[in-house]
């Protein structure tokens, strides 16, 4: 099987970084994967864009024209991708961010105030791993070696981070739309 | 087999130099191949006799490397494309003073300062010269983060076998993905480097690297012996890969992030009964002719994926002796052909569209 994942939004908003745990989680798993960022010269704003491909066979192109999964931070992603997403596919959006719905009826949507979870549980940059959490939750993808992965992507340099970054995972796993 | 890790591919290549050897390095930073200008400097300053510095220009950093290469030390220097033309006459002089050394380049859109997205619009540039006089690079091409480690080591061997620069030509593609890496084994060079200036100890003549020669006579005498070196090389050194190419009607020829895309097109056009397969040249020079060429008898044409104007092409065409038609398909600027671009040329292709 092979999922492919492309996440959206502003430079600064953790977009690499949230594709950087879901390719450590599918390395810890044992999976074959590529992690392609896409971004332009700025540190911040700007439009950003991360491409992970997961497979149990060598992968292909790291380039994603149709994801089976995408998740969006912000209108402008939502409106540039949407129409890319595969049939069946799901859209997660941070509903927070992004004011409309998914207009497609093919696709599954899931909506999450992510922003606003983060706020709420003290962790307000965490908003990309609170949607995480949620995609753990509603797509193909598990749970599964989840903590293995974070060890590696949160800094050493600070390992409080981590407890913070699974309680975004938790607050997003757990959440229920209303 | 060695525990895979995840690295970027412009690590990767530092990693694998470091592990190959190199304890020198020159450079300046440029996107997109600075992660390895960076891993370079987080490393080698902690490294038993390591080198790392950044230098005021890429022109400064390629004579560095001149004379480190001349003392017969692994030596490496890395950049993206307007760098890589910076550094040319350094190359030519490296090349013209038969010293080994490993230039990297990462290539983005050009030409001018062009943009920071990928391209493979420095193939003439790598294979046909770049620099002034009669000479090659050794220039491989990875095609993944794997063989981002992999032909480092490769080049530094190659380098030191035949006493010429290598290259490595990447595209931002390959330097910016991460993928599950087995990074290669530490070795030393285990290459007998007599001709390197290191002090004579007062035991032996002295050892002269120079590129400077008045006598036309004698230089014409080293351009010979040295092409009897790359004709050694393109008789040994020639590496491609062959993807599917047994039952095929029709071959794509393509290299780095151009022969990943093709890859998933051919799954595609197979599907659909159409029977593609692909030539990965993994030198680029020496050039997988002779794979071309013998493809020719048996496929109905070629095309070639490139991300330029169309450079490799030409290389096609001569390889396979016009026995096929050969069409490109491509993008530039830092744009990258598409699935569905590859199989709609090569639909086009096969329905004798164009000859």
């Amino acid at each position: 099987m092979t999922t492919q994942i492309l996440i959206a939004g502003f430079g600064g908003q953790g977009i690499l970084f949230s594709g950087k745990l879901l390719a450590y989680k599918a390395l810890s798993e044992g999976k074959e994967l590529s992690w392609l960022p896409s971004y332009g010269p700025e540190m911040r704003g700007g439009t950003a864009s991360c491409s992970v491909t997961i497979s149990d066979e060598p992968v292909g192109s790291p380039i994603i024209d149709n994801p089976d999964v995408l998740i969006v931070m912000n209108l402008p992603s939502l409106d540039r991708y949407e129409s890319t997403v595969k049939p069946g596919g799901a859209i997660f959006v941070d509903s927070s961010l992004v004011g409309r719905k998914v207009q497609r009826k093919d696709v599954e949507a899931f909506y999450i105030p992510a922003t606003k979870i983060a706020q709420d549980i003290g962790a307000s940059n965490l908003a990309n791993i609170v949607l995480i959490g949620k995609v753990l939750k509603d797509s193909e993808l598990s749970r599964g070696y989840l903590e293995e992965a974070l060890k590696k992507v949160v800094s050493a340099k600070h390992p409080e981070m981590y407890d913070l970054n699974l309680k975004a995972i938790d607050a997003g796993y757990n959440y229920i739309e209303e | 087999m060695p525990e895979k890790v995840l690295m970027k591919g412009n690590e990767a290549i530092a990693e694998a130099a470091l592990r190959a050897g190199c304890r020198h390095y020159f450079g300046y930073p440029i996107t997109p191949q600075t992660e390895l200008t960076a891993y370079m400097a987080k490393k080698l300053p902690k490294m038993e006799g390591g080198v790392f510095l950044q230098a005021e220009s890429e022109i400064s950093a390629i004579n560095m490397v001149y004379g480190v290469a001349g003392t017969g030390k692994r030596v490496m220097t890395s950049s993206s494309s307007p760098g890589i033309s910076l550094k040319q006459e350094g190359i030519s002089y490296i090349a013209g003073a038969d010293l080994p050394a490993v230039i990297v380049n990462v290539q983005r859109g050009g030409p001018g300062l062009g943009g920071i997205q990928p391209s493979q619009s420095d193939y003439f540039q790598a294979t046909k010269g770049g620099g002034h006089g009669d000479y090659h690079l050794i220039v491989l091409t990875p095609s993944s983060v794997q063989e981002m480690a992999d032909l480092t080591s490769l080049a530094f061997d190659l380098a030191d076998k035949y006493r010429c620069p290598a290259m490595l030509l990447a595209d931002g593609t390959m330097g910016q993905m991460m993928e599950p890496v087995a990074l290669p084994e530490e070795k030393e060079s285990g290459i007998e480097k007599p001709w390197a200036v290191t002090g004579t100890q007062m035991k032996r003549e002295h050892n002269i690297i120079n590129s400077l020669y008045l006598s036309p006579e004698v230089l014409e005498k080293t351009n010979f012996e040295r092409f009897e070196r790359y004709a050694e090389i393109e008789k040994n050194e020639v590496r491609y890969e062959s993807y599917m190419m047994d039952d095929a009607d029709y071959a794509l020829v393509a290299f780095g992030i151009a022969a990943r895309v093709a890859k998933n097109a051919i799954t595609a056009m197979r599907k659909e009964g159409l029977k593609v397969g692909l030539i990965r040249p993994i030198t680029i020079w020496p050039f997988p002719k002779k794979a071309i060429r013998e493809a020719a008898d048996k496929v109905k044409g070629f095309v070639s994926v490139e991300l330029s104007m169309g450079q490799m092409i030409e290389d096609v065409k001569l390889a396979e002796e016009c026995l096929r038609p050969v069409v490109l398909c491509n993008r530039a600027g830092g744009m990258i052909p598409s699935v569905d671009q590859i199989i709609k040329v090569t639909k086009e292709l096969a329905e004798g569209g164009k000859n």
